[in-house]
């Protein structure tokens, strides 16, 4: 059986792992090679590298910190932040990234992710959303969740996969730092929607949550930061947690 | 030792390079025929659209050079299914090594399948130490039939060929380079035929 999958996120900033609450206040928690190899043996499925330097180093220092990753670690792992051109991803993937994720530039220009996909292969392209649920609608935002757009998240999400967009990473910023849980209804909704795994994010706080998130959510894997980066909830114990209440997980 | 990974400008080899590097093995890629020819061990990679895979071993008169090679040969992921008689991905014919045809998953369930599957019905050397059941990490929307040469199974939707052997030729429609502590000791077996 394919199994759901459990994906730390580590937030990088000039290399450093760091991890915002509600997007803000960053503290930085290690180094990132050094994090996601103890995230690998600890049992993660595949990993996420969200790089939110914001200097004109940031090429530099991100495809030397990949080309890192890529040599240290043995499961698949994702880069994102800041991604806006072919070539961008080209110097990622040549580094020996698996996936990139790309979000406000693929709202910018929708024709990104056509040109990732065929260059490249959807397989490599995920699609991150941040969302928003406000005045009844679930509402795609922009920057790291600080720019609104008029655009509901349900059919940017329609229109990415038809272009190509291999995933769906879904982060809701209601749930995301509040620990109250996921956003099942959206998940659930864009998960049952396209035919392209969904990554659900944002809430995380107990083993429950990830029970519900599989099960209502009908998410395909589910991505958490702090509570790993923090020792809250140790991945094993929560793959054993899962596969006692009859979800499939590697163990 | 040399090992030789073919240079066909299909996706990723970087991380087939790194995971040999972190057994200690050190290999070149190459498209060079003398340079394939006389390896010891060849790895066949590859990320990508069947079709224009083909066209570039075509164009480079790999597609002739690689049934003929007689050491040990280890296709990965796209590099399995063009190892079989055709694919249904842009009508492709392959290179015929093993007599499968590759298919589209129906869309019953999500395809691509993208993440960690057991392999089970494991056959020969290249899985000692292999415990059946081990979760390994699949990204593809095609998938090889079952048959006589097929060393290992998954099952997504349907069962399928996991693996394949015949002659000095295997191949992994998973990654075993991306498959943690399982795929380097499958990768060490390949190494140590």
């Amino acid at each position: 059986m394919l199994t759901k999958r459990i994906i730390p996120c580590l937030d990088v900033k000039d290399g450093q792992t760091v991890k915002g609450v509600n997007f803000l206040n960053i503290k930085e928690v290690g180094d990132a090679v050094e994090l996601g190899a103890q995230y690998a043996r600890d049992g993660a499925d595949e990993l996420v590298f969200l790089d939110i330097t914001a200097t004109n180093e940031k090429r530099k220092t991100l495809s030397s910190l990949v080309t890192r990753i890529a040599q240290h670690i043995n499961i698949p792992f994702t880069v994102g932040g800041g991604i806006s051109s072919v070539e961008d991803v080209s110097v990622l993937l040549n580094c020996g990234a698996d996936k990139i994720s790309i979000n406000t530039a693929a709202v910018k220009n929708p024709t990104l992710i056509s040109d990732l996909a065929n260059l490249f292969g959807s397989q490599c392209v995920v699609l991150a959303v941040d969302t928003k649920f406000d005045n009844g609608e679930w509402w795609v935002y922009l920057n790291g969740g600080r720019v609104p757009t008029t655009i509901r998240t349900i059919d940017w999400v329609k229109e990415a996969v038809d272009r190509g967009a291999g995933e769906i990473l879904l982060t809701s910023m209601n749930n995301d730092g509040t620990k109250d849980g996921f956003a099942l209804d959206i998940t659930r909704t864009v998960s049952e929607m396209v035919n392209v795994p969904v990554i659900a994010s944002g809430g995380a706080g107990i083993m429950d949550h990830f029970v519900d998130v599989f099960n209502e959510g009908k998410a395909d894997a589910a991505l958490a930061a702090s509570i790993f980066h923090y020792k809250e909830i140790d991945i094993m114990d929560l793959k054993r947690h899962l596969k006692s209440k009859g979800i499939d997980i590697r163990l | 030792m040399k090992v030789v990974i073919i240079k066909y400008g299909a996706g990723n080899v970087r991380s087939v390079l790194y995971a040999l590097e972190r057994l200690g093995v050190f290999a070149e890629v190459s498209d060079d025929f003398d340079v394939i020819r006389t390896a010891d061990k060849v790895i066949f990679p590859g990320v990508g659209e069947a079709s224009s895979a083909m066209k570039y071993l075509q164009e480079k008169g790999l597609d002739k050079l690689i049934p003929t090679l007689t050491q040990p040969v280890l296709g990965i992921c796209l590099g399995l299914q063009l190892m079989c008689d055709s694919s249904e991905e842009g009508n492709t014919k392959c290179l015929g090594i093993f007599p499968q045809k590759v298919r589209k998953f129906p869309d019953v369930m999500k395809v691509p399948q993208i993440g960690w599957n057991n392999v089970f019905d494991l056959k020969t050397t290249i899985f000692n130490e292999v415990k059946e059941n081990s979760y390994v990490y699949f990204v593809h929307g095609y998938y090889a039939e079952l048959g006589d040469y097929t060393i290992a199974k998954a099952d997504y939707i349907m069962p399928y060929s996991a693996a394949l052997h015949r002659d000095n030729f295997y191949a992994m429609q998973y990654h075993p380079e991306k498959s943690g502590s399982v795929g380097e000791q499958m990768l060490r077996n390949f190494i140590n035929l």
